[in-house]
């Protein structure tokens, strides 16, 4: 196959090409500011993500760069932007947390480059770039997920660490596999050659490949570093791991099963649809009787990435499973940040009853919680209810009725475990007074004001993410 | 003009939180003006109401999500209008009964305020989607008011409430979707989805949505036997909670019937309407039997609302069963329905009130603690002995009105359920009469020293809700002139 030589336009890339700026010149910025200044690289990530955001609006047609490896269409972009603007939420959560920590500036270097990694994830068109975004959105965050250098840290990070590195060797197997059966790795070339192969063989390199993929959304089966990692990490990095990589796995699946893969062969919606009930329930029953609130919020985010796989499932079924599935994608990531920002905001809790009486001590941070978990579980009007109603008719009109009902029946059970958040903290009972801190208090208010409104805007948005998509 | 109705309320809610430091006595104040301001303008509506033709008056309808073809569509018909002015009518009640209590009445009121706003959204609501956003909110509220201000096991009680009736709706989820999928082109509009009547002649996926819209709307309503979140939920709420989630609440799953369910599914609903017939009958005897067996005053009461929303089943049930029955018929049935949600609302919304008022003297809804109160409290006597006789249907209240529609309406298709549903009557008569004769007759016996009569905050609250029973037993005119147009065009939907 000829390369073509014709697109290699590296203006196509501009938010890309921010983020690794903003991350080279961070560390060199860190180097030389003063411990008290290094909060200007926080400042230099933020900017970086405006222009990156405002990159993407102007991200011109729909097209592949640089020998059809990278694709910016509308799953790109979408993509690009939700994880910019949840790392500006994550900034914000970061700051106090990191403020005259003496390596402040290489935390905003680190989240950088795995959001540089993410994004890379979503556009991927080629079985190699995947791999490649696969790396870049997990070696940092190994990083930043042992970045306090404390034991439960050190743990969460080494566990992290083995379990991406095992899974990254399963899934560079799989890519093998599937170049070996194809003779290719772009997606467009793959799905032809791909319908001669042999289905057993195409099916264990999809596997492999999916199994690296679900480990960066924190999917079952291989969910156990989610619990272990939000809990051991400092609350704002556990903030970013459980919610910004999962973005660029979930579109790069979503890409690789609707681009990469020939429509008849091998069931991989019926593959999906079963980890996606499996992880939504396994996620619910687990977080069940969590007291701690990091971990019950980690268990969560489990069972969101269940949701949101059965977009996934019915990727070529429905015309509803890539709007579903952006905007679910965006409502999760901006619901979840801001229960986190409450977590973040209040350092000295851990466990639900240490919220008794948030409502007296903090009314608007505990409005942002009841806001934050009544939105993750789908309540009307926030945004995470047009998500979820959207993917939910998606994968009706896919076929997947049995999937739609036990995600109904895993939504009533998830109110049960967010309540038992809830209750304490709009219990009028007294209560000692939480210390609070400013900035993740904002990424709070920022959050949950968020998802209340983009649920009613949601049509001016997915109408937005269409046009910016087509190069309107 | 709708659009005010409903959102006025939330409107004042926002701005009692969003303003720091406002006095107990503002807050009063603020409520109870902005429920009036709600109720005058509401009676505009009624004034002014003249359905256009196809039913609706006031309609709007603005695209809101069209890539799932959703509208901000609202719109009131007979079906509407009775539910959205009682819906007022309590919610002002409830302010105005409220005066006196001082427990962060700010977030209470700005609560109340909220569901008012849900629960007239819910009313006028001709989008599915829109429904259901209201439907959840209700839950959410009533959550709130019932874990917040309830009594000593309300945490259980309202948790129970919560993922119960969120089941419900998660089913009744279920069933828009299937709706929304099975029309051409693919819409939530109710009315569109009336026309359409896409699952028509379906078989399997008419009777699949049916049962997912039928399991919602029963667990809200509720019938047997999906009540028992019920009795708990209203023992441990407030009052004024109990007289809205009874009053108003409960309406939105009968109310779903009749909405959604008859005219959206016509065949499906012939084809099982007998299934309705029975729940809405076993409904009746056992919820009227299970009340006799309480001593609980509170309780009670919740359990003669399971016994009449099982009338407004039996009728809907009835007004399905097409081949043995007039439309004259069916069409009464319907009325009756609609006339009893109203009716029961009023009457219940009250009968919960007084129930608050006897808590208060006693800190206790056992009746066995008390007797003899009618030689203190003569008036409280009173009022209780005139909503426990317009609850079990006297002549001269509104209850009357209703259940004799719907009897009249259902004799026909359904004999025998009507005459085994008649002897509920019976029971609801003994049951009141025996909790009447516990309290307020014989020797006096009381928890405290001296039970206090019916004081003129609590008259001014409760009195207009008996009044209102008794105006619509006398005077029905006015009411039934805007509800049959509208039963007539469900019942000619419901026999396409």
């Amino acid at each position: 196959m000829p390369m073509e030589m014709m697109d290699e336009d590296p203006t196509a890339l501009l938010p890309e090409i921010f983020l690794a700026v903003a991350a080279v010149l961070g560390l060199l910025l860190g180097s030389y500011l003063p411990r008290h200044r290094q909060w200007l690289v926080a400042l230099l990530a933020a900017v970086a993500c405006a222009g990156g955001i405002a990159a993407t609006m102007l991200a011109g047609p729909t097209r592949t760069v640089f020998g059809g490896s990278y694709i910016i269409d509308v799953a790109t972009n979408a993509g690009r932007l939700i994880v910019l603007i949840s790392l500006v939420v994550a900034l914000f959560l970061s700051i106090d947390e990191f403020r005259g920590h003496p390596r402040e500036s290489e935390y905003y270097v680190l989240t950088l480059l795995g959001a540089l990694g993410t994004v890379i994830l979503t556009g991927a068109n080629d079985l190699m770039l995947l791999m490649a975004g696969y790396l870049l959105a997990s070696i940092p965050l190994y990083a930043v997920a042992g970045f306090a250098k404390d034991d439960p840290g050190t743990e969460s990070a080494l566990k992290y660490y083995l379990l991406g590195a095992l899974l990254g060797v399963i899934m560079l197997g799989g890519v093998t596999v599937l170049f070996g059966a194809g003779g290719a790795t772009a997606y467009p070339d793959l799905r032809s050659a791909l319908s001669s192969a042999s289905p057993a063989v195409v099916a264990i390199g999809l596997v492999a490949v999916l199994a690296g993929l679900l480990f960066k959304s924190g999917a079952v089966p291989v969910h156990f570093w989610v619990p272990d990692v939000t809990e051991g990490s400092r609350p704002p990095a556990a903030a970013f791991l459980t919610t910004i990589p999962k973005i660029g796995a979930l579109i790069a699946i979503y890409r690789l099963v609707s681009q990469g893969l020939p429509e008849t062969g091998i069931d991989w919606p019926l593959v999906i649809a079963v980890i996606a009930a499996a992880s939504m329930t396994v996620g619910n029953l687990a977080a069940f009787f969590q007291d701690n609130v990091r971990r019950l919020l980690a268990y969560s985010t489990i069972s969101q990435v269940g949701y949101l796989l059965m977009a996934v499932a019915v990727a070529t079924r429905s015309d509803l499973a890539l709007p579903g599935l952006v905007f679910y994608l965006g409502a999760y990531a901006l619901t979840n940040l801001g229960a986190f920002a409450v977590v973040c905001a209040l350092p000295s809790a851990g466990n639900v009853t240490d919220y008794q009486g948030l409502i007296k001590t903090r009314p608007w941070l505990a409005a942002s919680l009841v806001i934050c978990l009544l939105g993750l579980v789908g309540t009307p009007p926030t945004a995470v209810f047009v998500g979820k109603l959207t993917v939910f008719t998606a994968a009706l009109d896919g076929g997947f009725t049995w999937l739609v009902v036990l995600a109904a029946v895993n939504t009533v059970t998830s109110l049960f475990y967010y309540l038992r958040w809830i209750v304490p903290a709009v219990r009028p009972s007294p209560a000692p007074a939480a210390t609070q801190v400013r900035w993740a208090a904002v990424g709070a208010y920022i959050a949950a004001v968020s998802a209340l409104v983009l649920g009613p805007l949601s049509d001016v948005v997915l109408r937005g993410l269409w046009l910016v998509g087509r190069g309107a | 003009m709708l659009s005010a109705v409903v959102f006025l309320p939330v409107a004042v809610a926002v701005v009692l939180l969003a303003v720091p430091r406002t006095s107990d006595r503002l807050v009063r104040w603020l409520w109870i003006a902005a429920t009036a301001i709600d109720l005058a303008l509401v009676v505009g509506l009624w004034i002014g109401y003249s359905p256009g033709p196809g039913g609706f008056a006031y309609e709007v309808n603005v695209k809101w999500i069209p890539s799932i073809s959703s509208g901000y569509h609202l719109g009131v018909d007979g079906l509407s209008l009775p539910l959205v002015a009682l819906t007022a009518v309590l919610f002002l009640a409830c302010a105005v009964y409220s005066f006196r209590d001082s427990d962060r009445l700010r977030s209470y009121a700005a609560l109340f305020l909220f569901l008012q706003t849900v629960c007239l959204g819910l009313f006028v609501a001709l989008d599915l989607i829109l429904f259901f956003v209201f439907f959840d909110l209700s839950i959410v509220g009533m959550y709130f008011v019932i874990a917040g201000w309830g009594h000593r096991n309300a945490a259980k009680a309202a948790l129970k409430f919560f993922l119960y009736t969120f089941l419900g709706s998660l089913a009744l989820l279920l069933g828009f979707i299937g709706l929304y999928l099975a029309a051409t082109p693919h819409t939530f509009d109710i009315v569109e989805l009336a026309r359409q009547a896409p699952l028509t002649g379906t078989g399997f996926a008419g009777a699949a949505v049916l049962i997912a819209l039928g399991i919602g709307f029963a667990i809200k309503t509720p019938t047997v036997p999906f009540h028992t979140w019920l009795p708990p939920a209203h023992t441990e709420a407030p009052a004024a909670g109990s007289a809205i989630l009874a009053g108003v609440l409960l309406k939105m799953g009968t109310y779903g019937f009749v909405r959604i369910m008859m005219p959206v599914l016509p065949d499906t609903w012939r084809r099982y309407a007998i299934v309705f017939v029975f729940v809405g009958v076993v409904s009746v005897i056992y919820g009227a039997l299970v009340s006799l067996a309480q001593r609980d005053f509170k309780r009670m009461i919740a359990y003669t609302s399971v016994n009449h929303m099982g009338y407004i089943l039996l009728a809907v049930g009835a007004a399905g069963i097409v081949a043995s029955s007039t439309a004259q018929a069916r069409e009464i049935a319907v009325t009756g329905a609609v006339t009893q949600m109203v009716s029961h609302g009023l009457i219940t919304g009250a009968l919960f009130l007084l129930s608050g008022v006897l808590y208060q003297r006693g800190q206790t809804y056992e009746m066995d603690s008390y007797g003899g109160l009618a030689g203190t409290a003569p008036r409280f006597a009173g009022l209780t002995a005139l909503a426990a006789f317009a609850s079990l249907g006297l002549p001269g209240f509104s209850g009357f009105i209703a259940e004799f529609q719907i009897f009249t309406g259902s004799l026909g298709s359904a004999p025998v359920s009507t005459v085994v549903a008649f002897l509920g009557i019976l029971v609801t008569a003994a049951l009141f009469l025996r909790a009447f004769q516990k309290i307020f007759l014989g020797p006096y016996r009381a928890p405290t020293d001296r039970v206090g009569d019916i004081t003129v905050v609590e008259g001014v609250a409760i009195v207009p809700l008996i009044a209102a029973a008794v105006v619509i037993g006398i005077f029905p005119r006015f009411l039934l002139e805007v509800i049959e147009p509208a039963s007539r065009i469900v019942v000619t939907l419901v026999g396409r």
